[in-house]
């Protein structure tokens, strides 16, 4: 069973990477077939947390990125229909335990504001006028007005949705074997397009060595726990200073750092934990353990609310920590959109929109050089 | 020995489940003289089937003989009553609510079943409950779950929960089976003779008598706030409503069950293999000794294919014995196959029809919980592009909420394969069974 057609590009994977990149080059007047090999939104999408934030970012080119992104979901909402995407520009809130971290929260957010991002000291009493039941310990923080969130699996069971309504195709239980002249082999037969966009997320590193043009993405496992449903005991997305030096960190070992949150439904959100143990699904006791305690400190209410569930997932992510994004000079007309690691979905708006630019030879609006897909093979400088 | 295991919590063996099963398992295990903890829920054992009040002498019970044989070789065992296993680690760790963990060398888990259900206009009222529900209710408490009950759905079962409210001296409105138990002839009464091989003793049908009415369905409930009657109509082979064969039927308790969906949560922590059973239920792979996939994990009773109490204190006793290390006599393998063949034809001769699905109308809630109704499931396929039912449930809901889907699993996944034109599938009901936290427990117990 063969079928070929031909589009101008192809996207493999149907996650928010892959949705966003699909959708904005159907809107920009390309022919676009989406390949995934599973259902929509079956990867990582569906087993993250939706946080789009600017204020776990450090000035550099992931920052650029997240406050291009961060403007494009806002754009994003007002075209799709903030409520069909579940969005919210709910705010963030860093708490500082300490006086020490507080001080280093204090450092960090100047350099952050020096590069565009919002973000205001705030004193003990001030936080607790945001988030009426965090726990007395909490010494100073900051808030973060740009942090917002989405339901990731309907957003992008959305933008694919408006990719069909544009015109394009998007195929599910259709898996990319290996690459061929202009196109790609899949479970059912060969697909052509000019590009082919590789949006494998956690599993691009393969798909990239089937192209024959390898980039190292690998799993970052992580743990997320669900509450049962609750009032509105918790406002905006809350965590603790020292997730920032967590998602930054290149340790192997296990790092957990809470990230509190409640939900439209009324379930609080406790994530999420960081580990490079490969693809391993089973679930860990001890770190779910950990999470939980440090929810706890965070917001003592919780010690007394049930946990209900908690499901796991593998960021994609790359040694130095930043997406793959461009064409691949290696294999001409192969295009990457990958490694976003532990923020996809809040960077898959930007990436979504310079992938976009590239295929219709615009100057993209950000400059890719960073995210350069073959920069692991270089010479280090 | 018993006393050292306990301070150390560690044992030969544990036993998960108290009912019939596990019972069987956790006295054929102390027999032979190993060390058996025996973890479940409820505060005595018996499980739904030997459900019982303290100072109960077992008047109202089927196959109490059975029990007290049964509860009286746990003697040497302990009983870790009141604590909800809520996660098993590999190796095996077993976590239950309010005490600390127990380990064990082998696992023998026995935790049964709920009731399935299928949803309907009006099954939200309060009002309406599972046959399953009002059997607990009557069995646990002594209270009657109305004053006129309309019980339905199909399957013995339903039987069983009608004598039992009428022995109780409960007004019974009518037994309405949607099937027509054909593998067991045409005559109700072979129903009840297959009821007494299965070990629920015969006679319910003597006792319900002319209320029982097969080929019919509870199409609605009625009532504002709470129920006030029932819409019941004759159905075809397929279970679509024969027109003009409609009336209504005042009742304050309804109680429905189509069959059972057995708690698969605990096999799939562990990894266990699953199928699809005859009955449409997804279930775990046990091998002769009633072994899992996994090594060391044993499986009786529901959790390996819904067969009645029998066959589970069968499966139990195999179990139980294998691991202990002892295998099972060819007696106990004999009773079983035949227990088996039994319980198989049972379930073909009470299947699930398709029928069902045409009453669930766009407006109709199909997940309690999160209120999710029928369109935004079918919108979630139609528009969103979903193929399966985990996808339904990530993008619509369905199955989210307190009851994590034990509810409306079964129903949402019959949902979504039907609207995609297919018949249901074992990675459908994989897709929403698998729990990793399968009791709720709070943050600071998890926390420690
Ligand atoms: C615990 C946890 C919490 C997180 N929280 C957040 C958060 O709050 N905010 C945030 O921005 N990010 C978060 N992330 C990260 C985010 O989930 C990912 O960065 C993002 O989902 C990646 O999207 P993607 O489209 O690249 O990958 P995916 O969603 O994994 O999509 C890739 C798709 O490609 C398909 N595919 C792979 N190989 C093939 C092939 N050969 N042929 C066809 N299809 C193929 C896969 O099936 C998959 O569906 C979190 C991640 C985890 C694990």
């Amino acid at each position: 069973m063969t079928r070929s057609d031909v589009s101008d590009v192809i996207v493999i994977g149907a996650g928010m990477v892959g949705a966003m990149t699909a959708y904005h080059c159907a809107a920009a007047g390309l022919r676009v077939t989406v390949l995934e090999r599973d259902a929509v939104a079956g990867g990582t999408t569906s087993a993250c947390e939706g946080n789009i934030l600017v204020s776990d970012k450090e000035p550099g080119p992931e920052l650029d990125l997240a406050l291009l992104s961060i403007r494009r979901w806002q754009e994003l909402a007002d075209e799709l229909g903030a409520d069909s995407l579940e969005y919210q520009a709910k705010g963030g809130v860093v708490v500082a335990m300490s006086d020490d971290t507080g001080a280093g929260l204090t450092a960090f957010t100047a350099s952050q504001r020096a590069a565009g991002i919002d973000a205001q000291d705030v004193s003990s009493a001030q936080l607790r006028e945001r988030e009426p039941n965090l726990s007395p310990d909490a010494r100073s923080g900051a808030y973060y007005p740009q942090d917002a969130q989405v339901q990731p699996m309907l957003a992008t069971a959305r933008l694919l949705r408006a990719v069909r309504d544009l015109g394009g195709t998007v195929r599910t239980g259709t898996e990319v074997t290996g690459f061929v002249e202009r196109g790609v082999a899949t479970s059912a037969g060969i697909v052509h397009a000019e590009h082919v966009v590789n949006a494998a997320g956690t599993w691009a590193g393969q798909v990239s060595e089937l192209a024959g043009a390898p980039v190292p993405v690998l799993p970052r496992k992580g743990f997320i726990l669900v509450t049962e449903p609750l009032p509105r005991t918790i406002r905006h997305k809350v965590y603790t200073a020292e997730y920032v030096a967590n998602v930054a960190s290149s340790d192997a070992g296990l790092e957990t750092s809470v990230v509190v949150e409640g939900t439209k439904a009324g379930t609080v959100l406790i994530g999420a934990s960081r580990e490079r143990v490969g693809f391993d699904r089973s679930m860990s006791l001890p770190v779910v353990r950990k999470l939980a305690a440090q929810a706890i400190e965070v917001f003592p209410f919780l010690a007394d609310v049930a946990l209900l569930r908690s499901y796991l997932g593998f960021r994609p992510y790359c040694p130095d920590h930043l997406p793959v994004l461009g064409p691949d000079p290696r294999v001409p007309g192969l295009v990457h959109a990958c490694g976003h690691e532990g923020a996809g979905i809040g960077l898959a708006a930007g990436t979504g929109h310079l992938i976009a630019q590239v295929l219709t030879g615009k100057e993209p609006d950000l400059d890719l050089t960073p995210f350069r897909p073959h920069r692991f093979e270089e010479a280090p400088a | 020995m018993p006393n050292s295991s306990a301070e150390r919590n560690e044992y030969d063996v544990a036993v998960i489940g108290a009912g019939p099963a596990g019972l069987a398992a956790a006295a054929a295990a102390a027999d032979t003289g190993v060390s058996v903890a025996l973890v479940d829920s409820g505060p005595r054992p018996g499980g739904q089937y030997w459900r019982h009040r303290t100072g109960d002498d077992g008047t109202h019970h089927h196959d109490w003989a059975e029990f007290t044989r049964l509860r009286a070789r746990i003697r040497e065992v302990d009983h870790l009553a009141e604590h909800a296993v809520w996660h098993i680690e590999p190796g095996f760790t077993v976590h239950a609510t309010g005490r600390d963990p127990v380990r064990a060398r082998r696992l023998v888990l026995a935790p049964g079943a709920h009731d399935r259900q299928l949803p309907f206009p009006g099954w939200t009222l309060p009002g309406v409950y599972t046959a399953g529900g009002v059997q607990a209710l009557l069995k646990g408490h002594g209270v009657l779950a109305g004053k006129r009950i309309v019980v339905a759905g199909t399957g013995p079962f339903l039987l069983a929960v009608a004598a039992g409210l009428l022995d109780a001296g409960a007004g019974v409105a009518g037994v309405f089976e949607a099937g027509t138990p054909a593998g067991f002839a045409r005559h109700p009464l072979a129903v009840a003779g297959a009821l007494g091989k299965l070990g629920e003793g015969a006679g319910y049908l003597r006792v319900v008598g002319r209320r029982y009415r097969t080929r019919t369905m509870v199409i609605a409930a009625h009532g504002t706030g709470e129920l006030s009657g029932v819409t019941v109509a004759k159905v075809d082979a397929n279970w679509q409503v024969v027109p003009g064969t409609e009336r209504d039927v005042a009742c304050d308790a309804l109680a429905v069950g189509y069959g059972f969906t057995p708690q698969l949560e605990l096999p799939l922590q562990l990894g266990c293999a699953t199928r699809l059973d005859a009955d449409g239920s997804l279930v775990a792979t046990a091998d002769d000794r009633q072994m899992s996939t996994v090594e060391g994990v044993f499986l009786a009773g529901e959790v390996c294919g819904v067969g009645g109490s029998a066959l589970a204190v069968t499966e139990g006793l195999i179990a139980g014995r294998h691991a202990a290390g002892v295998s099972a006599g060819s007696r106990l393998l004999r009773r079983r196959r035949a227990q088996r063949r039994f319980a198989g034809a049972l379930h073909q001769a009470f299947p699930l029809r398709r029928g069902w699905l045409d009453r669930v109308g766009a407006d109709t809630v199909v997940c309690r919980c999160e209120e999710v109704r029928h369109r935004a499931v079918t919108a979630a396929v139609d528009d969103l592009g979903a193929t399966d039912p985990r996808t339904v449930k990530l993008l619509a809901r369905p199955g989210m909420g307190l009851c994590q889907g034990r509810v409306c699993g079964f129903a949402t996944a019959c949902v979504v394969a039907d609207r995609l034109g297919r018949t249901l599938i074992e990675a459908d009901l994989r897709g929403l069974a698998a729990r990793p936290v399968a009791q709720p427990v709070t943050l600071g117990e998890l926390a420690g």
